[in-house]
């Protein structure tokens, strides 16, 4: 009996095997195919993230990762305790708060004006203009700003023209948060209205017939129509901007920035930057962004749980 | 819209029309004008500029501030450096891009899940600006071309598109090519890239200007001036204003350096603008289509 089973199960585990081999095999030119992309990902991307493992050791670039003597959370306790570190999650989250009052309506807007346009020539010729910024680089973004705002640039003549009193814009953290908001808007409004056109085109034509024939106006048509047309696509563009409030794009920032705006201008990511990669404290500053990114999938799971269970869509 | 939705336009309609419209004009007013500023003051005359006197038309229309610019060898080699990333970064872009999506867009891949986690993943969870520095330094890449095009050769958002488009073309036609005797390699030159090329041509398009405006990777990873790209110079003579080589030649063009400056720099400034603005048609029509296929089934 025993021996007939273990015949049997030795069978199963070679056809098990066979059937594995085969679809290897039938596989083989894919995976040739798939060999260097997957390269790719393991050296450009995995390899980074076993890196990550200098964030509990004292990084020497002479001893290496392995050899680096391990310190445990003591880089995560200095932050913790270090003042700076807390307005740096401060300024983080502020921007990216105030960035998501304004600049996450915005391209929502855009895209009900447009989609109200009975002409498709107009429409056309604004979405047109209004993708161009997209596409200029964030340097020359910053270069517009930096010498629009300069002390004899376009927006002081005009306070000056206007009788008011010159501004130094880039000198003073105050403004630092408009400014750059404001270009945020001024360069991605228009590509964010892609998405939202995109949703509204899917919306049934038939809905707003019948609304027309049982009397409700446009506005109505909107509030009741168009607005739960597009509401899937709205939860998952919160849910993705919400899970990035700790984190920031530092290109920006690291362009308009200097030592008088660092009270609400330095954020996590842009010290990250200064600390390791000017300061070469390597250790500390991957346990900031560790940190940071831990934080930053912790927002993104609960925002998503929030949206499954208030509007059953969500990421995944 | 459609036609049933124009027959009934009440007074309260009309009004808003006109209010959208004025509204999307100053959108478009708002976003062409600094662009368009910076154009009319690059060919004005500085004593104009300094003066306030440029608002809609230039003025005293000189081309001094391109002569001096295109003076700079530095702008020249840059300018080079910024082609060749571009071009060669592109080419690997699609060449992985589209080995990466080929196998997963194969529903009889074996072990898709698993490398479509793998690929997914990184979405999520990356290594951070120190270990892929670090990866970078070990690899023996820092100050040569290959760290500025390796790192970022597939964008996985990117990939994932080209895998949804490749999902999308017919698999009979595969199948029968596969009864034909064909391999997966030649299916993926001989049927699915020529049943691609739309797809190829937004995601050139995506990759190229990526490339062509990327700073930050030239900015950690190269310390040698003559392997800097346009925008590290852009950087350095607009933000910083850096004008240490161009003050001699400069003041040989005008007296006044302070007036030429401004000029100077938004000159610098349209040349490095013109490739996009050139390619802008194309990347218009192709890659609202690309959006949009990310956005409805990524």
């Amino acid at each position: 009996m025993k021996t007939t089973q273990n015949a049997i199960g030795g069978k199963m585990r070679e056809k098990r095997k066979s059937h594995f081999i085969r679809q290897v095999k039938r596989s083989k030119y894919l995976y040739l195919i798939f060999f260097l992309p997957l390269c790719y990902y393991i050296l450009f991307h995995y390899w980074p993230m076993y890196g990550i493992i200098i964030a509990f050791k004292d990084y020497n670039v002479v001893k290496g990762i392995l050899g680096s003597p391990w310190v445990g959370f003591k880089h995560f306790e200095k932050f913790l305790t270090d003042p700076y570190f807390w307005k740096l999650v401060r300024n983080t989250l502020l921007i990216n708060i105030y960035g998501l009052f304004w600049s996450f309506p915005a391209p929502i807007v855009l895209a009900l004006l447009l989609n109200e346009l009975p002409n498709r020539g107009f429409k056309k010729f604004v979405q047109s203009v209004s993708y161009l910024p997209h596409f200029i680089s964030t340097v020359v973004v910053c270069g517009m700003i930096v010498n629009f705002l300069s002390s004899d640039g376009f927006v002081n003549q005009i306070l000056i023209a206007l009788g008011r009193e010159r501004i130094q814009f880039l000198m003073r953290p105050e403004w630092f948060r408009t400014i750059y908001i404001a270009s945020g808007i001024w360069q991605n409004v228009g590509w964010g209205s892609i998405v939202y056109l995109a949703a509204l085109a899917g919306i049934d034509e038939e809905l707003y017939e019948a609304a027309t024939i049982d009397g409700a106006n446009r506005w109505k048509q909107m509030i009741h129509i168009t607005l739960p047309g597009i509401k899937p696509t709205i939860s998952i563009m919160l849910i993705m901007n919400l899970g990035r409030l700790m984190s920031i794009g530092y290109e920006k920032i690291i362009l308009l920035y200097n030592g008088s705006t660092y009270e609400t201008a330095d954020v996590i990511s842009t010290y990250v930057y200064r600390r390791g990669l000017l300061g070469n404290d390597f250790s500390y500053a991957t346990a900031v962004s560790l940190f940071q990114s831990v934080v930053g999938l912790i927002l993104l799971y609960t925002s998503n749980k929030i949206s499954n269970k208030l509007s059953e869509t969500g990421l995944w | 819209m459609s036609k049933t939705r124009k027959i009934k336009m009440s007074t309260g309609y009309k009004i808003f029309n006109v209010i959208n419209h004025i509204l999307l004009l100053i959108l478009v007013f708002v976003t062409v004008y600094p662009m368009y500023y910076i154009f009319i003051v690059s060919i004005s005359n500085g004593i104009y500029v300094s003066r306030g006197e440029v608002h809609l038309l230039p003025k005293g229309i000189t081309l001094s501030a391109y002569k001096t610019v295109f003076q700079n060898s530095d702008i020249w080699r840059a300018y080079l450096n910024t082609i060749i990333y571009t071009t060669v970064g592109t080419a690997i872009n699609i060449v992985l891009s589209s080995m990466c999506a080929y196998p997963l867009s194969r529903k009889d891949f074996y072990g898709r899940p698993v490398f479509t986690f793998i690929v997914a993943f990184t979405m999520f969870m990356s290594g951070g600006m120190i270990p892929l520095y670090l990866v970078v330094l070990k690899l023996g890449l820092i100050d040569t071309i290959w760290s500025i095009v390796l790192p970022p050769a597939i964008n996985t958002f990117n990939m994932i598109i080209m895998r949804t488009f490749f999902q999308d073309i017919p698999v009979s036609l595969q199948e029968s090519a596969f009864l034909d005797g064909a391999n997966d390699l030649q299916i993926l030159w001989k049927i699915i890239l020529p049943l691609s090329k739309p797809i190829m041509a937004t995601m050139v398009l995506f990759y190229a200007v990526q490339h062509w405006n990327s700073f930050f990777s030239a900015l950690i990873y190269l310390n040698s001036k003559s392997k800097y790209p346009v925008q590290i110079l852009l950087r350095n003579i607009v933000i910083a204003g850096e004008f240490a080589d161009q003050q001699t030649s400069i003041g040989n063009v005008e007296s006044n350096f302070a007036v030429v400056a401004m000029n100077y720099k938004y000159a610098v400034i349209i040349i490095s603008v013109v490739p996009i603005l050139m390619v802008y048609p194309f990347l218009q029509k192709h890659f609202a289509k690309g959006v949009m296929i990310g956005a409805l089934k990524g």
